[in-house]
C-alpha cells in the first residue's frame, strides 16, 4: 500500500464521528461572514447596512488575481460592517446579516437530481468557480480559479485529488465521500475538464475503506478517475507528502505542485465545484465537523459559512463543563480560539473540543538529542536544530538549513519526548527570518 | 466551562513519549543481561550494579540540589542508565570504592560540568570506566572466571579474558589455532560463560535486549549493525589473510564488549549522532578504531575508547553530514 516515505507519525484516529451521517444544521438567527476567507486580498464589500440580502447572493467580490468573491449565507437583513476575531486572533472585517428566512436565489438549482453532463468549456468552468468563490476547502482556501488557470509554459498531466484527511478526528471529507460520492466524482469530471487532463486520481487513507469501496464501485462511471487506497500516516494529506506518495514525484523546495505537472484538489473542493458549476450554488456552507471526547452528540453538519462556532456546539449538545480548547481545524494543525464566537469559514473543516486535562502542555525538559524529531520530519529537516538556531537569532544560517521549507505539520513537536516547542521556535524563526528577507529586498 | 480558553499554537495533542519512558526502555532492554551476569557472577554483579547505580543517582542528586539550586532530575532515569551501564562494564570483584570514584566522574565530571542531561559530549559512562582503567589498571583487569551463582566477592577466582588471551599469545608468536583452544568454544562465548566485565558477557542476552529496544522503536539499526558489520568486515579481511595470525571475525563479535558497545554504549542519545547518515559513519568508525586497537593497540579491547574517540566527532558530523532534504535535490539539479 502506498504512502510518502519520509516521516510521519500516528496520533491516535479519534475519528469518533465516523459514522455518523452528515445532517444540515439548523440556520442561525444572525452571521458573521467575514470578508477574507482566502488567501489573498479581502474583498471588497457591495452590500451596505439595511440591505436585503437572499441566499446565495454575492456580497463581496473578488479583489485582485488571488482573491475569491463572498456570498449571503442566509437571507435576511444586513446589520452592519464590522470587524469580528477569526480563527487566528486577528480582527477581520466581516459583514453581520440578521436572519429572516431562507430564501436562495432563483438562479440556484435546488433539486436533488444529479446532473452528470458537462456542458461547459473550460473556460466556463472557471469563470464559474471564480463567481461562485470557490476556494480549497482543504484548509488553504487557496481560490480554485487561480488554481485552475495553468499558466503559459506549465502543463498538466493529472489531477490529484485529497480524500486523505489524515488530522485526527476530522470526517467531514469522509462523510461527503460516502454521502455525496456521485457529485464528487462530477465534480471531479469538472476539475479535469478545465485542467485539460484525462487522468485523475483520489488518495484516500485506508482508515476509510467504505469510501474507498464506494467511490471505486461508482468510478467505473467515469473514465480517468481511479481511486487509491494509502497507508494511514500523518501528514499524508500535505500537498507535497500526497503527491509523492501517489506518482512519486517530489516538487522541488519552494515550488509548486505544477513543477511536476500536477494540480491537487480537495474532495471538498471537488463536491463544491459540482455544486457551482451544475447547480449554479456559490460557496456559502460546508461540511463541519464538530467533536470531542467530552461533548453530548458530535456529529458532521452542513454549515453556513458565517455561522458562529458557539451556535454549532449547541447543537452538538453544548460546552461540556470541563472544555480546555476548542480548535479550529484538526488537532495537529488547527487553531486554538480564543472564544466561541468565531465564525465558521469556507476553511472551516472541523471544531474539536479538547477536554481540560488533554489541553495542557507538559512542561519542557533538556533536548536528549534522541533524533525523533529528524526521523519524523516530512521533508527531512533537522526541528531541534532549527529551534536552537531561531532561539539564537541565527536566522541566516536557520534559511540555509531549510526553515522555510517547514510547513509547520508538527510531527517534531508531537513526538518529542522532553516535550519541546520545536514547531513554536521554527514558526518564530520563518516568520522572523521572511521579515529579514523583505527588508534586504527593500535595501 | 470555565470563561477562558486556552490558546495555544499547534500541534494540540502530543505522543505518549517522555525521556523517563525512554530511559526507562533502555534499563527495561539491559535487565535480560543483568540477569545472567548474577546467574554466572553471583553476588558481585548485585553488588556493583547496587553500589555504581546509587552512586551516579545520589551525585546527580547532590549536584542539581546544592550546586545547580534547580529541580530535581533524577527521575528522568538518565543516571541510573549511567550507573547501570558504568556497573555493567566493570569486572564483578571490583572495590566498591573505586566503583564510587567512577560513578563521580561519570556523573560530575562527565556529564554535569556539561550542565547535565543533553550537554555532555562523551559518554559518561564510558568516560567513568575509562579513568577507572587507566588509574586503577590491575583491578580493572582482574577478571573473575563465570563459577555459577557465588557468594565470593573480593575472593573470586580470577582469570584471563578471551581477548587478553589472544593478544597475549599472538605478541609471544603462538598461533591462533592454539591459543583458541584454550578459549570456550562459540556456543558457550554466546551464552555469556566467560571472563569479562559483568555486563557484556552474554552476548544473547544483550541481542534480546536489542530486539526490544528495535521493537519499542527506542533506538535504531543504523549505529549498532555498523559497528557489528564494519568489525566483521575489518577483522575478516585480516583473518582470511592469515588465520594463524589472527582472530576470526566470530570471536571478536562475541568477545569483550562488542555487543554491550554497539548496543547500548554507542547509540546513547545524547553523544551520538543525529541523523541515519552520520549514524552509520560514525558506527563504522567505531567499527574501524575498535579493530585497530584490537590487532594492534596497547589494550586487547578497544570498544570503549574507540566510542569515545567518535564521541569527539559527533558534532563536527552534525554541523556537515545532513540528511538530504525533501525537494532538495531536483532544486540544485
Amino acid at each position: 500500500m502506498k504512502t510518502f516515505p519520509l516521516g510521519g507519525v500516528h496520533p491516535p484516529e479519534n475519528k469518533l464521528t465516523a459514522g455518523i451521517p452528515i445532517r444540515y444544521l439548523p440556520i442561525p438567527p444572525s452571521v458573521a461572514i467575514p470578508v477574507t476567507q482566502h488567501i489573498g486580498s479581502p474583498s471588497e464589500i457591495l452590500v451596505k447596512k439595511g440591505d436585503m440580502v437572499k441566499t446565495g447572493q454575492i456580497i463581496a467580490a473578488s479583489k485582485g488575481f488571488v482573491s475569491a468573491n463572498i456570498h449571503s449565507s442566509v437571507t435576511g437583513v444586513v446589520n452592519k460592517t464590522d470587524s469580528v476575531i477569526d480563527a487566528s486572533g486577528f480582527r477581520q472585517t466581516a459583514v453581520f446579516i440578521d436572519t429572516t428566512e431562507d430564501e436562495w436565489l432563483e438562479t440556484i438549482d435546488r433539486s436533488s437530481e444529479i446532473i452528470t453532463e458537462i456542458k461547459y468549456s473550460p473556460e466556463e468552468i472557471i469563470d464559474k468557480c471564480l463567481e461562485s468563490g470557490i476556494v480549497g476547502l482543504g484548509g488553504a482556501t487557496f481560490p480554485s480559479h487561480v488554481k485552475l488557470s495553468i499558466p503559459r509554459g506549465k502543463r498538466c498531466d493529472v489531477l490529484i485529488i485529497n480524500g486523505v484527511e489524515c488530522e485526527p478526528y476530522l470526517t467531514s471529507d469522509h462523510r461527503l465521500m460516502l454521502e455525496r460520492s456521485e457529485e464528487i466524482l462530477v465534480g471531479i469530471t469538472i476539475l479535469m475538464k478545465a485542467l485539460r487532463v484525462t487522468q485523475a486520481m483520489i488518495g484516500i487513507e485506508n482508515n476509510k475503506k467504505d469510501a474507498i469501496a464506494r467511490l471505486t464501485g461508482l468510478s467505473g462511471k467515469f473514465p480517468g478517475i481511479s481511486i487509491h487506497g494509502l497507508k494511514v500516516k500523518y501528514p499524508q494529506g500535505a500537498e507535497k507528502q500526497l503527491i509523492k506518495a501517489l506518482i512519486k514525484r517530489e516538487v522541488p523546495s519552494g515550488r509548486l505542485p505544477l513543477d511536476v505537472n500536477t494540480v491537487v484538489h480537495n474532495v471538498g473542493t471537488a463536491f463544491a465545484v459540482y455544486e457551482a458549476v451544475q447547480k449554479n450554488k456559490p460557496l456559502f456552507e460546508r461540511v463541519v465537523t464538530i467533536t470531542g471526547k467530552s461533548l453530548a452528540s458530535p456529529g458532521n453538519y452542513f454549515v453556513r459559512t458565517g455561522t458562529s462556532v458557539r451556535y454549532l456546539i449547541e447543537a452538538a449538545g453544548g460546552v461540556p463543563e470541563n472544555t480546555g480548547k476548542i480548535i479550529s481545524g484538526g488537532p495537529m494543525m488547527g487553531k486554538a480560539v480564543s472564544n466561541a464566537d468565531v465564525p465558521v469559514v469556507k476553511g472551516t473543516s472541523g471544531i474539536v473540543l479538547i477536554p481540560e486535562e488533554e489541553s495542557s502542555r507538559s512542561e519542557m525538559t533538556p533536548c536528549i538529542r534522541c533524533a525523533k524529531c529528524v526521523s519524523v520530519c516530512p521533508l527531512n529537516l533537522e526541528p531541534y536544530l532549527l529551534m536552537t538556531l531561531s532561539e539564537k537569532g541565527e536566522f541566516e544560517r536557520a534559511v540555509a538549513e531549510g526553515i522555510t521549507d517547514c510547513m509547520e505539520c508538527g510531527s517534531c513537536s508531537y513526538c518529542c519526548p522532553a516535550h519541546r516547542p520545536l514547531l513554536d521556535y521554527i514558526r518564530l524563526g520563518k516568520s522572523l527570518a521572511a521579515k529579514m528577507a523583505r527588508k534586504q529586498m527593500v535595501k | 466551562m470555565s470563561n477562558l480558553l486556552k490558546v495555544s499554537l499547534s500541534p494540540h495533542i502530543h505522543g505518549k513519549e517522555t525521556t523517563r519512558k525512554l530511559m526507562h526502555g533502555v534499563i527495561i532492554a539491559l535487565m535480560p543481561a543483568f540477569l545472567a551476569s548474577v546467574f554466572f557472577f553471583g553476588y558481585g554483579a548485585i553488588i556493583v550494579t547496587t553500589v555504581s547505580v546509587a552512586s551516579c543517582v545520589l551525585f546527580e542528586y547532590l549536584i542539581v540540589r546544592f550546586v545547580f539550586k534547580k529541580t530535581l532530575t533524577i527521575n528522568d532515569g538518565s543516571a541510573f542508565l549511567t550507573g547501570l551501564l558504568l556497573a555493567f562494564n566493570l569486572p564483578s570483584n571490583i572495590p566498591v570504592l573505586i566503583i564510587v570514584i567512577g560513578s563521580f566522574v561519570s556523573i560530575a565530571v562527565a556529564k554535569m560540568t556539561f550542565g547535565g542531561l543533553g550537554n555532555n559530549p562523551f559518554n559518561p559512562a564510558l568516560v567513568g570506566r575509562v579513568f577507572m582503567l587507566i588509574s586503577f589498571p590491575v583491578q580493572m583487569t582482574s577478571w573473575p572466571v563465570p563459577a555459577g551463582f557465588q557468594t565470593g566477592y573480593s575472593d573470586a577466582v580470577t582469570g584471563a579474558t578471551p581477548l587478553a588471551i589472544i593478544k597475549e599469545g599472538i605478541k609471544n608468536g603462538e598461533p591462533v589455532s592454539q591459543l583458541m583452544s584454550q578459549i570456550p568454544p562459540p556456543s558457550q562465548m554466546f551464552l555469556g560463560d566467560i571472563g569479562g566485565s559483568m555486563g557484556e558477557v552474554s552476548a544473547f542476552f544483550l541481542i534480546l535486549g536489542f530486539i526490544w529496544l528495535l521493537y519499542k522503536k527506542i533506538i535504531t539499526w543504523h549505529i549498532p549493525l555498523s559497528i557489528i558489520l564494519t568489525i566483521i568486515v575489518f577483522t575478516g579481511t585480516f583473518w582470511l589473510i592469515n588465520p594463524e595470525k589472527y582472530a576470526d571475525p566470530l570471536f571478536h563479535i562475541l568477545a569483550g564488549g562488542v555487543l554491550l558497545g554497539a548496543i547500548y554504549m554507542a547509540t546513547d542519545y545524547v553523544t551520538s549522532p543525529m541523523n541515519p547518515k552520520a549514524m552509520l559513519i560514525y558506527g563504522c568508525g567505531i567499527g574501524v578504531l575498535t579493530s585497530v586497537i584490537r590487532i594492534w593497540g596497547a589494550y586487547p579491547e578497544g570498544v570503549s575508547f574507540a566510542i569515545l574517540i567518535m564521541n569527539a566527532f559527533v558534532p563536527l558530523m552534525n554541523r556537515y553530514i545532513k540528511p538530504k532534504r525533501f525537494g532538495e535535490e531536483i532544486k540544485n539539479g
